[in-house]
């Protein structure tokens, strides 16, 4: 029955057209910004004019004293609110993040104060009439800057956020570097990316009664935001429901409120009113969280023929001031070489602070890691001069090859990149095309071939406290059509289509039968929504299981009614038939009609009504793959890159509406395609953004995207119904195949330094061979310096400039006999999901050590040694994998610090004081 | 702020009401006359998705002030369909081929579509496609909005698919 491959069914794997789209083509959605409620006001905010300096003072007078203001709020006023600015995984953020600024600005676009009024227009009106003093700092911009500058928050002591791996260089791994036949040595500096979303953010906070709050906002999941919002707020004792209809695309910005959707949800609790906000584009590319911003600098060793050997990545990312995760990305490095042969990896991966607008996620978060590897490959392929199809034939593991474990021990089961790649080139014709390239080199034209393969972990459930399972809940009315209420939510990616397709193919009836309901945390359970392209594996799943239950119990009644056993009863369109007796077909609606309607007529025991539900907990991991084939002409002249053709050959499993799944492929290739050549948020030396309007932050249009071929591989996952997930595939493997092409193009005048975008400045730099992208584009010095750095030379930390020197800090009052070590410390350990709060308990006796430490999760007991200040002691965790963790830690006086090696992982900081 | 009493004809009904002289368009549909199918991506210009026809033409909603089209004819997209529901020749094409995701960008898709493929209109392929240029669509990669103007171009003016 639940055999894991569906293929194609009477609805799974057919073009059916989506349910969403008649009410939004004939403009009936409904977006926040449609909901109007009697008594609503409107918000605005005054956002800080600099990236960093004390707030001296606030004059709110004049503001207040407008026609039509209502209230003015700072976050003095709604200081008295204790908001816990949790991230993703619903842990605390290292540094104090208020909603609204607290003192101190540390972004151009910070909020500062909120304005409450009539109208939109009156609200921003005040906004610009509120005085607010700043004390002007010189901020920290770039990665480059925030290594040695002032730490953007006072309470730190660098502006590194979160780092993993190991600094200290391994001399195994380095021997193999250096001792290799080849050594290649790739840089890429990642641009800072604005998710942008058509509909920017917004939100509608309505209090209903005094325990009631409901909340239109745009969001990725209503669910997730219910239980994000009860945490941060403190708000265990007020039923809150999130109602989102519609919503303009997410890509990773919607994930969870933020700064500007909290204040207006306080503002709300304070002045009691109903209060929308609606951000304008402005404010959303300056002050809506953004994404990406990363340097990587990966040393790969191979043989003579082209076999990896070994690999090193240091990676940093700029996480801005208040990101919505202080991370380091560890994903880069846990699935860099996932999918090839490589023997032995090592990394050193931080996050570092500036005075900019924090991170969010975008869509393929850890997309670096494909870009680089891919990008290093066909670097390598030419290099040793072999073919890129024959670098990934040699390196990538086969299905022959599995189950194995990764270099970063990820158990490697079903990924079928290497069988992605040979159909790919079954129906692109690669030496037909190198023919054509020669030809028109000899012609002075530049065309190139990309070619790029990937793997992607989908479906998480159950390794993140917010990635859980899927629940489906189906029912067939007394009608006898068919609704379904689904934890699954939708910013644009029709899962009202795909669960309705699933669950009529599954239950027997028509399609134009089922309704699917999802968008409102009071109706469904509990999911993270859209996030790491899991909702088809997952929901898909449950929404399986949920109808073969519903069925059984439609053959057992109807079996009853018919005195004839259940296995002989079919569903078939809307009827329960009887094999070989045409006579006794049902419809469902009479069957429904009983089931709710004539408990006496029901088998003994058996429930009144046609309704089931089912919450499905998929495998732990599930993998897509791909490869993907793009050319390029190049002109020399200009630098103008044209795509001539793009092919993707993806395996997601079971497709359950393959023209779904087209849409979702193309979306993220198109968005990779304006990450590779147009994309670009910029602030200038004083941290402005400089990409403030959609004409200076270039986003794909028409004309920049290329009719995309299709070939589906299609091979049925483990999970149940056999979907692999196919959200974010496009957008991480579309970069390096347009890298790609471009270098291939490019390759007789050298290697393209990988600073993106590759606007046609930058490639024009590398076809005349003169600098000029550092003398147009970079108002930053140490730019040009990273710029010239780029492709075979290791990343060298360019010379800090015009940099504030860190405050001195007062030495730390000196023990006054030995450290005083028994007793609670309160230590934060940084940990790949962000930092984590605990309590250690130290006794010693002598040379010996026992305690526990003590968190949200648990208590767990250890004892370990003590070597003057220094304590020494191992902690096994099963979570999210086993292993060992080695504290060492140093007491120095009342402060502790240390670090925490984590097996794979690297080391993790560690830092505390007396508790 | 002068208060302006503006009048003009919305989706065949006559609409009257009262909007400051900075009110934008597509504020003015929204807002004062419950058009929530104009949908507002940028607020200068770039976009697309504030289209509407003002007078025949295709016009972006956030680049004309209310006051400008006093007494005007204007269609958003709630005007298209037919009174049964049956969908407008454009709607129809764009739901065939898949070419939208969110929905957000659709109505000013649908609109300038509308505007070129009015009977009367010759635009060609070309033309269609040069004006979706105009069209930011974060979600689709425009493939399916591509097929729909290469087919709406194809069918003669008037018999559109
Ligand atoms: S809102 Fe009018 S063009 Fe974007
Ligand atoms: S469908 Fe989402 S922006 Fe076009």
């Amino acid at each position: 029955m639940n055999a894991p491959g569906v293929g194609t069914g009477r609805y799974i794997g057919q073009r059916v057209r989506r349910k969403e789209d008649p009410r939004l083509l004939t403009g009936r959605g409904q977006f926040v910004d449609d909901i109007v409620v009697p008594g609503m006001l409107h918000a605005a905010f005054t956002r800080s004019p600099i990236a960093r300096g004390r707030i001296v003072s606030i004059d709110t007078a004049i503001a207040r004293d407008v026609p039509g203001v209502h209230a003015v709020y700072t976050q003095a006023d709604l200081a008295h609110f204790k908001v816990d600015m949790i991230n993703f995984y619903l842990v605390s953020p290292a540094v104090e993040t208020t909603p609204l600024a607290n003192g101190r600005v540390a972004y151009v676009g910070e909020p500062v104060a909120l304005v409450i009024a009539d109208s939109r227009h009156i609200a921003e009106d005040a906004a610009s009439l509120v005085e607010v003093q700043y004390a002007d700092e010189t901020p920290v911009v770039s990665i480059a800057q925030a290594r040695s500058g002032a730490p953007v928050h006072p309470a730190t002591t660098s502006n590194i956020s979160a780092q993993m791996g190991e600094e200290e260089p391994d001399e195994e791994l380095e021997a193999l570097l250096r001792d290799a036949p080849h050594l290649i040595t790739h840089q890429v500096v990642h641009q800072r990316i604005s998710q942008s979303p058509m509909e920017t953010r917004g939100v509608l906070a309505v209090r209903d009664g005094a325990e009631e709050l409901t909340l239109y906002i745009t969001c990725q999941s209503p669910h997730l935001v219910a239980r994000w919002v009860s945490l941060a707020l403190g708000l265990r004792q007020t039923a809150i429901r999130v109602i989102a209809k519609d919503v303009g695309g997410g890509f990773g910005l919607k994930n969870h409120p933020w700064k500007e959707e909290v204040s207006v949800i306080l503002a709300v609790l304070a002045f009691g009113r109903p209060l929308k906000w609606i951000e304008d584009r402005y404010e959303n590319l300056i002050g809506a969280n953004q994404s990406r911003e990363a340097e990587m600098v990966l040393r790969t060793a191979f043989d003579a023929e082209g076999r990896v050997l070994a690999s090193h990545g240091d990676y940093s990312c700029n996480n801005g001031a208040y990101p919505q995760l202080e991370e380091c990305n560890i994903a880069v490095h846990m699935f860099l070489w996932a999918a090839y042969k490589m023997p032995r990896y090592g990394f050193l991966t931080r996050g570092w602070y500036t005075n900019t607008v924090g991170l969010a996620a975008y869509r393929g978060p850890w997309a670096m890691e494909s870009l680089i590897r891919e990008t290093a490959l066909d670097v390598a392929a030419r290099r040793i001069g072999i073919d890129p199809i024959e670098i990934r034939r040699r390196n990538l593991v086969r299905l022959q090859d599995q189950p194995t474990l990764s270099c970063m021990s990820i158990p490697i089961e079903d990924i079928t990149p290497a069988e992605c790649l040979e159909q790919l080139v079954q129906y692109f014709d690669v030496a037909a095309f190198r023919k054509e390239q020669a030809a028109a080199r000899k012609a002075g034209r530049y065309l190139g071939l990309g070619i790029a393969t990937y793997i992607e972990p989908t479906g998480a459930a159950g390794s993140i406290v917010t990635m859980t399972g899927e629940l489906a809940q189906v029912r067939i009315e007394p009608t006898g059509r068919v609704t379904a209420t689904m934890s699954t939510h939708s910013q644009g990616h029709g899962t009202a289509t795909t669960m309705a397709q699933i669950i009529a193919d599954r239950l027997g009836v028509p399609y134009e039968d089922v309704t699917v309901f999802e968008g409102d945390s009071s109706r469904g359970g509990f999911s993270p929504g859209a996030a790491g392209s899991r909702q088809g594996v997952v929901a898909g799943g449950a929404a399986i299981k949920a109808s073969e239950l519903l069925a059984d119990k439609v053959r057992l009644l109807a079996g009853h009614l018919l005195e004839t056993s259940p296995d002989l009863v079919r569903i078939e369109n809307g009827m329960a038939h009887v094999a070989g007796k045409p006579e006794l077909s049902r419809s469902l609606r009479s069957i429904a009609e009983i089931a709710y309607g004539e408990p006496d007529r029901l088998p003994p025991g058996l429930e009144p009504g046609l309704e089931a539900q089912y919450r499905y907990q998929p495998p732990p991991m599930t993998l897509a793959s791909a490869a993907n084939a793009c050319v390029v002409e190049v002109d020399a002249e200009t630098g103008m890159v044209k795509i001539l053709r793009w092919i993707s050959a993806e395996d997601c499993g079971t497709a359950i509406n393959p023209a779904v799944v087209e849409g979702q492929i193309a979306g993220g290739l198109a968005q990779a395609i304006g990450m590779v050549l147009l994309e670009e948020m910029t602030f200038d030396a004083a941290g402005n953004p400089t990409a403030a309007t959609y004409k200076d932050y270039l986003l794909p249009a028409i004309s920049d995207i290329p009719d995309f071929e299709f070939v589906h591989c299609s091979t049925p996952s483990k999970s149940v119904g056999g979907m692999r997930g196919v959200g974010e595939g496009g957008a991480i493997i579309g970069a390096p195949t347009l890298v790609n092409a471009i270098a291939d193009a490019l390759a007789p005048f050298g290697e393209i330094p990988l600073r993106l975008p590759l606007t046609p400045t930058r490639l024009l730099s590398l076809i005349e061979g003169r600098d000029l992208a550092a003398k147009v584009e970079h108002p930053q010095p140490e730019e040009a310096s990273a710029a010239t750095a780029a492709a075979d030379t290791p990343a060298t930390v360019p010379a800090p400039v015009d940099q504030p020197v860190p405050a001195a800090r007062a030495p730390e009052p000196a023990a006054p006999s030995g450290p005083q070590i028994d007793g609670d410390w309160k230590m934060v350990l940084s940990t790949p999901v962000g930092p984590q709060a605990m309590v250690g308990h130290f006794e010693t006796d002598g040379t010996a050590l026992s305690g526990y430490l003590k968190s949200e999760q648990g208590s767990m007991g250890f004892t370990g040694i003590v070597e003057g200040n220094r304590l020494k002691f191992d902690l096994k965790v099963d979570k999210p994998m086993k292993i060992t963790l080695k504290y060492d830690i140093t007491i120095e006086g009342a402060r502790l610090t240390g670090k925490v090696k984590m097996g794979i992982f690297g080391t993790a900081k560690l830092v505390g004081e007396r508790g | 702020m002068s208060e302006h009493r503006i009048s003009m004809t919305i989706n065949g009904l006559r609409h009257v009401s009262n909007a400051e002289a900075r009110v934008s368009l597509s504020d003015f549909l929204r807002g004062n006359a419950g058009c929530t199918g104009v949908h507002i991506g940028c607020e200068h210009g770039v976009c697309g998705a504030c289209t509407v026809i003002v007078d025949g033409l295709a016009v972006r909603g956030c680049l004309m002030l209310a006051v400008q089209a006093e007494g005007a004819e204007v269609t958003t997209v709630e005007g298209l369909a037919a009174g049964d529901g049956t969908l407008h020749p454009v709607q129809q094409a764009l739901y065939d081929e898949f070419a939208l995701q969110c929905g957000f960008c659709t109505p000013g898709v649908v609109m300038t579509l509308a505007a070129l493929t009015a009977p009367g209109s010759k635009a060609n392929e070309q033309q269609l496609l040069a004006a979706m240029s105009g069209h930011i669509c974060r979600c689709t990669g425009y493939q399916g909005i591509r097929r729909a103007a290469k087919k709406l171009a194809a069918a003669p003016a008037g018999e559109q698919p």
